[in-house]
């Protein structure tokens, strides 16, 4: 498993600077946009400026960008044109070795994204709290989340075109009805409950939470939502894996 | 057709053994009851047309592909139980290249090295000696896009050699190689051979095959159909030469007529008739004389396989 990740984290050192400005080019400039752009006209929320309410938010989404698009087209990649899965599987690393290994790398990639971020939200103003070093752990389950759903994407692909519906269809829509440019606890029941059921909603609510450590209520829903979410899309990212691999 | 020449076994556990191994994938079957038993030392090759079930054999014993029926075990563990423990001593050259193009050459070697758990000291130095040993360390920087058939082919080769395995499995090896790639790969086989590797090879170069191996299995349609060594199992099944006859349809009838006689196989392909001879045939020799076009020459396996797998195309 270890060998796996270790492998992607080698040839990803190679053009390390190209695919940190992919993938954190978009996350920073919705914050200059919204934060700087749109916030102007924007009323305080939930005690927070705008920008300050929309970063925590925008490191959540940067995590689920980078594990998602590694998942997806890197990963996809790997199996099909490069054969790179097939040649693994040769040696002892195991298929279920294979699969956690691709999951975890797409969460390092997501989480490396995040907390350089997270570390730059000074420069725009943001002073995250020390509790954000407890967010860590957070965007690495949520960075597992979106690697292995986007593993499961790959391991039923037959083309690059079909992650077309993942990003339309799952990760755009989430990255605009998850809470972070707007509060959930704005919208009225029982659409209110149901977007709180999204992976990323859970984590975007954490995230402003920790980011300045400001706890109201029981954040043990919210774990526990993060924590299942984990478990189930990890597993059915292995299964699926499992049956594209092996005949 | 019935299964002969398996001659005695050389003594000792089999490093690999395969008894009536079933495949289906949905309602093909693609292998039925196959038997095979690989000793240390030799060379086994599994010679059939596309299509007869020679890689998805090695895919099961590499676990890529699950088995409908049958019992395998390397190296005298059983598979699948012991598919982990067991590949770490198997070295695998596939059919399709699949060496890493986002790594370079010496970087595929030691991110393979990995895999099976070399210390990166000695797989570092594994790896320069393979290198040197398949004429590539003056490329070793080199990324892989920039290698040409051949090199990656030999890379292919060092890839699999890097955990010194004692059972090395070459699919289709020299595939789409120019004749000189293709001897240089065959002499460094021809010397692991001599040291003592045990391999398990898929061909369609009889030549390959004559050269490197020291049994062969013809498979066709999941089933083998023909075993012994290289060099006894044409003169056995068809004979030591073959006369090819060419010319009008009514004469090759009279000819194959005469032929009744004779210890010979006769094979009528359209206008030309192939005939197989065991033992010296005077009705051959005079027809000889008749025919303008004859050429004669020994059976090759290439013979011997025509004949069994038959000569039409498959997978049509």
């Amino acid at each position: 498993m270890y060998q796996v990740w270790f492998r992607n984290l080698r040839v990803w050192l190679k053009h390390v600077r190209a695919s940190l400005i992919g993938n954190l080019g978009q996350p920073f400039l919705f914050l200059l946009a919204m934060g700087y752009g749109l916030g102007r006209s924007v009323p305080e929320i939930e005690g927070l400026t705008y920008l300050q309410f929309i970063a925590p938010g925008l490191v959540a989404s940067s995590v689920m960008y980078g594990a998602a698009f590694e998942a997806t087209y890197g990963s996809y990649t790997r199996l099909s044109t490069q054969g790179t899965f097939e040649a693994i599987l040769m040696t002892p690393v195991s298929i279920v070795e294979l699969a956690l290994g691709e999951i975890l790398w797409g969460a390092t990639k997501g989480l490396i994204g995040g907390v350089i971020m997270l570390a730059t939200l000074p420069l725009f103003g943001v002073i995250p709290s020390i509790w954000s070093i407890t967010l860590i752990p957070v965007l690495f389950a949520e960075g597992i989340i979106f690697s292995a759903l986007g593993l499961v994407m790959t391991a039923v692909a037959t083309n690059y075109d079909f992650f077309n519906y993942f990003t339309s269809l799952v990760i755009t829509p989430l990255f605009l009805f998850s809470g972070i440019f707007f509060s959930l606890k704005a919208i009225s029941s029982p659409l209110r409950e149901a977007l709180y059921l999204l992976p990323l909603s859970n984590v975007v609510e954490l995230s402003r939470m920790f980011c300045y450590g400001t706890f109201h209520g029981n954040i043990g829903p919210e774990l526990l939502n993060v924590a299942a979410f984990t478990l189930i899309s990890s597993a059915a990212a292995v299964f699926l894996l499992k049956k594209r691999l092996i005949q | 057709m019935t299964v002969s020449g398996a001659s005695e076994p050389p003594g000792g556990q089999p490093v690999l053994q395969i008894r009536g191994l079933r495949k289906d994938f949905g309602q093909r079957r693609v292998l039925e009851g196959l038997d095979m038993r690989l000793y240390q030392g030799q060379c086994l090759a599994l010679l059939g047309p596309n299509g007869a079930g020679k890689t998805t054999t090695i895919r099961i014993v590499l676990g890529l592909v699950v088995a409908t029926g049958g019992e395998i075990s390397v190296f005298g563990k059983p598979l699948p139980k012991n598919l982990k423990r067991v590949k770490y001593r198997i070295g695998v050259v596939p059919q399709m290249d699949n060496l890493d193009p986002d790594l370079s050459v010496l970087e595929n070697l030691l991110i393979y090295a990995r895999y099976f758990r070399i210390r990166q000291k000695a797989a570092r130095e594994r790896a320069m000696e393979l290198l040197s040993f398949f004429a590539l360390h003056n490329r070793k920087d080199e990324i892989i896009q920039n290698l040409s058939g051949g090199q990656r082919r030999r890379l292919l080769l060092a890839r699999a050699l890097i955990n010194r395995p004692k059972l090395l499995i070459l699919d289709e090896p020299t595939i789409g190689l120019d004749p000189q790639a293709r001897i240089l790969i065959w002499e460094r086989l021809e010397h692991l051979r001599k040291k003592g590797t045990t391999m398990l090879l898929t061909s369609h170069y009889m030549e390959e095959v004559a050269r490197l191996a020291t049994r062969v299995i013809i498979i066709d349609n999941g089933r083998a159909i023909a075993r012994g060594r290289p060099d006894e199992m044409v003169d056995r099944l068809l004979g030591a030469e073959v006369m090819e006859f060419s010319g009008p349809a009514e004469r090759l009838d009279r000819l194959e007529e005469a032929l009744k006689g004779c210890n010979v196989t006769a094979e009528r392909v359209r206008n030309r008739l192939y005939v197989y001879i065991k033992d010296g045939c005077r009705q051959l020799d005079e027809a000889a004389s008749d025919f303008s076009v004859v050429v004669k020459r020994p059976a090759t396996l290439e013979d011997l396989f025509l004949k069994l797998t038959g000569r039409k195309l498959r997978e049509t």
